[in-house]
């Protein structure tokens, strides 16, 4: 099974930039591919990507990069400090990667993107940076699914 | 704190879970120990004026993704309270089974992978969950049943979107709920094997003189409903909150400390079960019991065994609520504004939260207070800190940060993951 994962919270600016990446794909994705949105406790990936063999993960990060910025990672190595924020998340996801590779329950194949925020307060709108940013990847993951992987 | 200064607060949604330590030494003695922590839910009470009296319970939810439901039941009970209205006990038990889900969450998660690594000398959960997998699949487990218990009543595992004042949008049906009994009596399995895991830890000698404070009920263990009681005689209903418990600032925390006519005071599982132990059921006391608990328990490092405890009683109260389930019909009971001023207090995994809302004859909330767990606790951590750190002071500074942060996570702190990189200062004289 190919599985997409936006993770992100919807009221909290440019931490949406996951779920809006997914929803442009749910749009969007070969048959066969199942999208779906995580809200808030990022532990329970290990319960969303439990039987899936391919899986990508989408996710806003706050590392000081410029806003929109977008990083790549692959879940056969630890991710970094990039992913290593945890804001609102008790774990952040690359603990989550971690635990999952301790637990040896991480998917065969886990891919994903990082998608830089510039603001994350409760109530704001997503920014101009962050909406093009997930469209972006939205565009890539999908040209990865319709050629195969 | 003024309107004003709160406003100079740093952006809050980056900060949850930062914290930080000072100690001050002077000739030799520990003279200070300062937590500096930030808390959200100051911010969330201005957000509240002007909004409608429906709207609270689903706003302060967003205030933590650990313990949402404690924030929708304190603020249901107290806006239901300006309005005269008590639900039907089959909304009521509905409500309670919903709040044992998010016990079941907040515990699993405080006990496995925030505070059992520092028993068994691991950096972290993942550390411990590369030796110990067995374990910490047992609470994330433990945790899953919870997640599930609160999708099935609350629409979700987080930030629940079923609650409303007056009830529920949707009353979960009986299928639905008995579906989760083979879960749930896996997990009261694992519950019971997390006692008796915990139990097994060496625990420092550390037990402190507290003022209890919790909720108590003549009938139950308290989750979401009791007079406010406490070890030094306190009896108050949560009308009476405001007349005993006093907020105030000081210089280096954005979030308010509480003193309770003056003193400091610990709320949280030791007060609750210390207050409470008598209203466990018979199976759950033994198995506190034989974990060597007493009818109290004064030692913050074993609220590990007593979280526990509570993660037991939680699953076991579950499958009871289940068992004897019949959906409320309706699932809310009509609660129509009038000008008044309600109060409402509910057991927070991690202590007592207290909500009073000023509302108008239409319904507009023109004054809210939301008094967590942990602005209360906050005094007490910092007089343990200090007889804690003045025990070890000979430490080296690593060490001594070490033992520390071990002291703050006991207290289940909503800074718990962020204490895992406390930034300890020493400053000696």
């Amino acid at each position: 099974m190919i599985l997409v994962i936006g993770i992100g919270n919807a009221d909290r600016g440019d931490d949406a930039a996951g779920l809006v990446a997914a929803r442009h794909i749910r749009d969007a994705a070969p048959p066969g591919v199942t999208v779906t949105e995580l809200d808030g406790d990022q532990l329970t990936l290990l319960d969303a990507w439990d039987g899936a063999a391919d899986v990508y993960v989408v996710d806003a990060v706050c590392s000081g990069a410029e806003p929109g910025t977008v990083c790549r990672f692959d879940g056969s190595a630890p991710l970094g400090a990039r992913f290593k924020h945890r804001g609102t998340h008790i774990f952040s996801l690359a603990d989550v990667v971690e635990l999952g590779r301790a637990l040896h329950r991480l998917p065969v194949r886990l891919r994903g993107y990082g998608i830089e925020g510039a603001a994350f307060e409760l109530g704001a709108p997503l920014s101009l940076e962050a909406e093009a940013a997930a469209r972006t990847v939205a565009e890539q993951i999908l040209h990865e699914l319709w050629a195969g992987g | 704190m003024t309107h004003g200064s709160r406003l100079r607060v740093p952006a809050l949604t980056r900060v949850e879970g930062e914290g930080g330590l000072e100690i001050v030494v002077d000739d030799g003695q520990v003279t200070e120990a300062r937590l500096d922590i930030y808390e959200p839910p100051r911010f969330f009470e201005a957000l509240l004026r002007g909004r409608q009296y429906t709207e609270p319970p689903d706003i302060t939810a967003r205030i933590c993704g650990i313990c949402p439901v404690a924030y929708q039941m304190s603020a249901c009970a107290a806006i239901e309270d300006a309005c005269g209205v008590t639900v039907p006990a089959d909304i009521a038990a509905l409500r309670r089974l919903l709040y044992c889900g998010e016990w079941m969450e907040s515990h699993a998660l405080h006990v496995y992978l925030l505070h059992a690594p520092d028993f068994l000398g691991y950096e972290s959960g993942i550390h411990l969950a590369r030796d110990h997998p067995d374990a910490v699949a047992r609470g994330l487990r433990l945790k899953k049943a919870g997640n599930h218990l609160m999708e099935v009543v609350g629409g979700r595992s987080v930030h629940p979107v079923n609650v409303r004042i007056g009830g529920f949008y949707r009353a979960p049906s009986v299928s639905a709920l008995r579906a989760l009994l083979p879960e749930l009596e896996q997990a009261r399995q694992d519950a019971a094997e997390t006692v008796a895991w915990v139990a097994t830890f060496t625990f420092p000698d550390f037990s402190r003189d507290y003022e209890f404070v919790s909720l108590r009920h003549p009938d139950e263990y308290p989750i979401t409903a009791g007079r406010v009681v406490s070890t030094g005689g306190l009896d108050i209903p949560p009308a009476g909150y405001d007349r005993h418990f006093t907020e105030f600032q000081v210089p280096h925390s954005t979030a308010l400390h509480s003193v309770l006519d003056g003193k400091t005071y610990l709320t949280g599982p030791l007060a609750r079960y210390s207050l409470n132990s008598g209203r466990l059921p018979a199976e759950v006391a033994a198995v506190a019991r034989a974990a060597g608990l007493g009818p109290t328990c004064a030692n913050p490092f074993r609220s590990i065994v007593v979280r526990a405890v509570e993660l037991l009683y939680a699953c076991d109260e579950a499958l009871r609520l289940i068992r004897g389930y019949q959906p409320p019909d309706p699932p809310a009971v009509d609660v129509l504004p009038r000008a008044a001023t309600g109060y409402g207090c509910t057991e927070a995994p991690r202590g007592l939260l207290y909500h009073r809302y000023a509302i108008t004859a239409d319904g507009t909330v023109t004054d809210a207070k939301i008094v967590p767990p942990t602005s209360q606790n906050q005094r007490a951590i910092e007089a343990d800190l200090r007889a804690f750190a003045a025990a070890r002071i000979g430490l080296p500074p690593e060490r001594l940060t070490e033992e520390c942060e071990r002291a703050v996570r006991s207290y289940d702190p909503c800074i718990s993951c962020a204490a895992h990189f406390l930034d300890l200062r020493v400053v000696g004289s």
